[in-house]
């Protein structure tokens, strides 16, 4: 520490250049991270907060697309909940829609059908709970956009009219879209493209997307062996994010620009080491002289860069949670939380320190010979 | 105190290179430097000056022969005792200081005691004092050629070494400054009973010393002139 210390303040000016690199880096981790976050709650918020453990899909499905291609029937989910392990189950509609509400405002929606009163139809904290056909209750952020209870929105095409009747706390979305809950009968309308006043079809009450299903506390239900027996294909609620629009692709171009960024710090910092090594070459041999030992040298050049790293990254990560909380405000899909903000920075950390060792392991190759002037 | 050996090189032989390019840097070189002693060695460029003091200072294993330091051989030490004896037995003055360009003048005291624990530990001050050193806080870039020599004699002694190697001291000084470099030389030498080696080209600081010695095509003999 003796020397690292002093090192680190003598060569302030160059080692500042290194630490604002990494500690750039680490606020566009902080952002990057917060995207991340925002992009998977705009995605998949209204999947992540229902009580659900898992969906069976209709047999066969495309699992990146399931959502907007299975039909089951709905007799499917009585036999589901006869499962062992199963604690119930029930129809589940999904499907996006464009609607207009009474003041002219179109709202993209995401038309989550359920059937009211069961353990799937969520609690309204403003306005009332689901109660039959022809109502709907909102995600909670619509309000932000002026749509009240006892507003009408209006499915566009079709013409149905659904009544405002509660909003859900907070967001709730799929897709990108906000998700409004509406009764499984008006679901399957809207989705068979029923105008009001038709006739329906016999067949639309009996379709669904999928059935939802809830485990009893502790069970651990053999997923492969129900579909085998019962014709469908399911799905953890954590997989089914995969089948919302777009999720998977935007989740890996994120974590694939942030294991890049990770590459490319360490590739930095490990050149910026050897490059300082290589520099103290004749220094490193006079302290090797004069007896240094091999660990005494590289504790010290490890604990120099562990002080720049450490140093640089908690300072970018600062800067970046002031930024975030700014970005935060707007209508970016923007979110910072402690857990993914300090797995997005311990990487760099940790990377940091392997291209720096590897960088100075060069120590052990210097000969203490070479202090002598006859030997240079 | 004038009997203790501070160096004993008895019959060391050191061969460069192998195969057909063969150079005998030393051969069969015999030195005994007492405790306090100052001794010289002289020679032309590539006579063997810097492989004798690469030898009596463990950083070359001779091929034969026998190298002791106070009262240690080092005839057979792994490379990690030999960094052991080179810190707590030897103290090296090198061409133009060879100080470290981040450390401040009494930091760079300091540093030899960081290294490892020391028998017997001088107070950084008090010899920064001895040789004549007023600029404390001074980092090297701020020395005189003449400062950082006397940085580098008080650096060595830190330890309170048996043994002092100093390879070229005056290579970067003007005359009067060598006289100087070289007279402190002999008086810590003399003062810290230490066993002092000398390499050097300049021939005028060489009434200062006790015994001169000349290097010729690695054969060392007391010069005679």
């Amino acid at each position: 520490m003796f020397l690292a210390w002093r090192e680190l303040s003598f060569a302030r000016g160059r080692f500042a250049l290194m630490g604002s690199v990494v500690a750039l880096i680490g606020l566009l981790m902080v952002l990057l991270s917060g995207l991340s976050v925002g992009l998977v709650n705009d995605g998949v918020s209204g999947l992540q907060k229902l009580p659900v453990s898992s969906f069976a899909f209709q047999s066969e499905v495309d699992k990146t697309s399931a959502f907007s291609r299975s039909v089951v029937d709905v007799d499917v989910a009585q036999q589901w909940a006869d499962r062992d392990g199963v604690a119930e189950a029930t129809p589940f509609g999904n499907t996006l829609v464009n609607t207009t509400t009474d003041d002219d405002v179109d709202i993209d929606l995401a038309l989550f059908g359920v059937e009211p009163g069961s353990w799937l139809a969520p609690e309204a904290t403003t306005g009332a709970a689901l109660a039959g056909p022809g109502e709907i209750v909102l995600a909670g952020t619509l309000q932000d956009e002026g749509v009240a209870v006892g507003d009408v929105v209006t499915v566009d095409q079709i013409g149905t009219e659904l009544e405002v009747v509660g909003f859900l706390d907070g967001q709730h979305t799929y897709g990108h879209v906000d998700v409004g809950y509406v009764d499984l009968t008006t679901w399957q309308e809207v989705r068979a493209g029923v105008r009001p006043g038709e006739p329906v079809p016999d067949h639309v009450h009996d379709d669904a997307t999928a059935v939802a299903v809830r485990f009893a506390d502790g069970a651990d239900v053999d997923l492969a062996a129900a579909d085998a027996a019962l014709g469908t294909t399911s799905m953890t609620l954590e997989q089914s994010f995969g089948a919302s629009p777009g999720y998977t692709a935007e989740i890996s171009t994120l974590q694939m620009i942030q294991w890049f960024l990770y590459v490319i710090s360490a590739l930095v910092v490990g050149a910026f080491f050897t490059v300082v090594t290589i520099q103290r070459r004749h220094e490193i041999a006079v302290l090797r002289a004069v007896g240094a030992s091999t660990r005494y040298l590289l504790r010290d050049s490890l604990t120099q860069s562990a002080v720049l790293l450490v140093g640089s990254t908690v300072v970018g990560v600062g800067a970046g949670l002031l930024l975030g909380a700014g970005i935060s405000s707007s209508p970016m899909p923007f979110a910072l939380e402690a857990a993914p903000v300090a797995a997005a920075a311990a990487p760099l950390v940790v990377l940091g320190m392997i291209g720096a060792a590897i960088a100075v392991l060069r120590i052990t190759r210097v000969d203490p010979l070479t202090a002598l002037g006859g030997y240079r | 105190m004038a009997t203790r050996t501070g160096l004993e090189i008895a019959g060391v032989t050191l061969v460069h290179g192998d195969g057909e390019s063969t150079v005998t840097a030393l051969d069969d070189v015999s030195l005994t430097v007492a405790a306090g002693e100052f001794v010289a060695v002289v020679g032309p460029s590539g006579s063997g000056k810097s492989s004798l003091l690469a030898v009596a200072g463990g950083l070359i294993t001779p091929d034969s022969g026998r190298v002791r330091i106070g009262d240690t051989d080092l005839t057979g030490l792994s490379a990690r005792r030999l960094a052991e004896v080179r810190r707590t037995r030897i103290g090296f003055v090198f061409r133009s200081g060879n100080l470290l360009p981040s450390l401040t003048a009494v930091d760079q005291l300091r540093l030899p005691l960081t290294l490892g624990r020391v028998a017997r530990p001088r107070d950084p001050m008090e010899l920064l004092a001895d040789v004549g050193m007023t600029h404390r806080a001074h980092r090297p870039d701020k020395l005189s050629g003449g400062e950082r020599q006397r940085v580098g004699i008080a650096r060595a002694l830190m330890t309170s070494p048996d043994l002092l190697l100093v390879d070229e001291p005056t290579a970067a000084l003007d005359r009067h400054r060598s006289q100087e470099v070289v007279a402190l030389l002999a008086h810590e030498a003399h003062a810290n009973g230490v066993a002092t080696v000398m390499v050097t080209h300049d021939h005028d600081v060489l009434s200062h010393c006790g015994t001169v010695y000349r290097m010729m095509d690695g054969i060392l003999e007391v010069a005679t002139d």
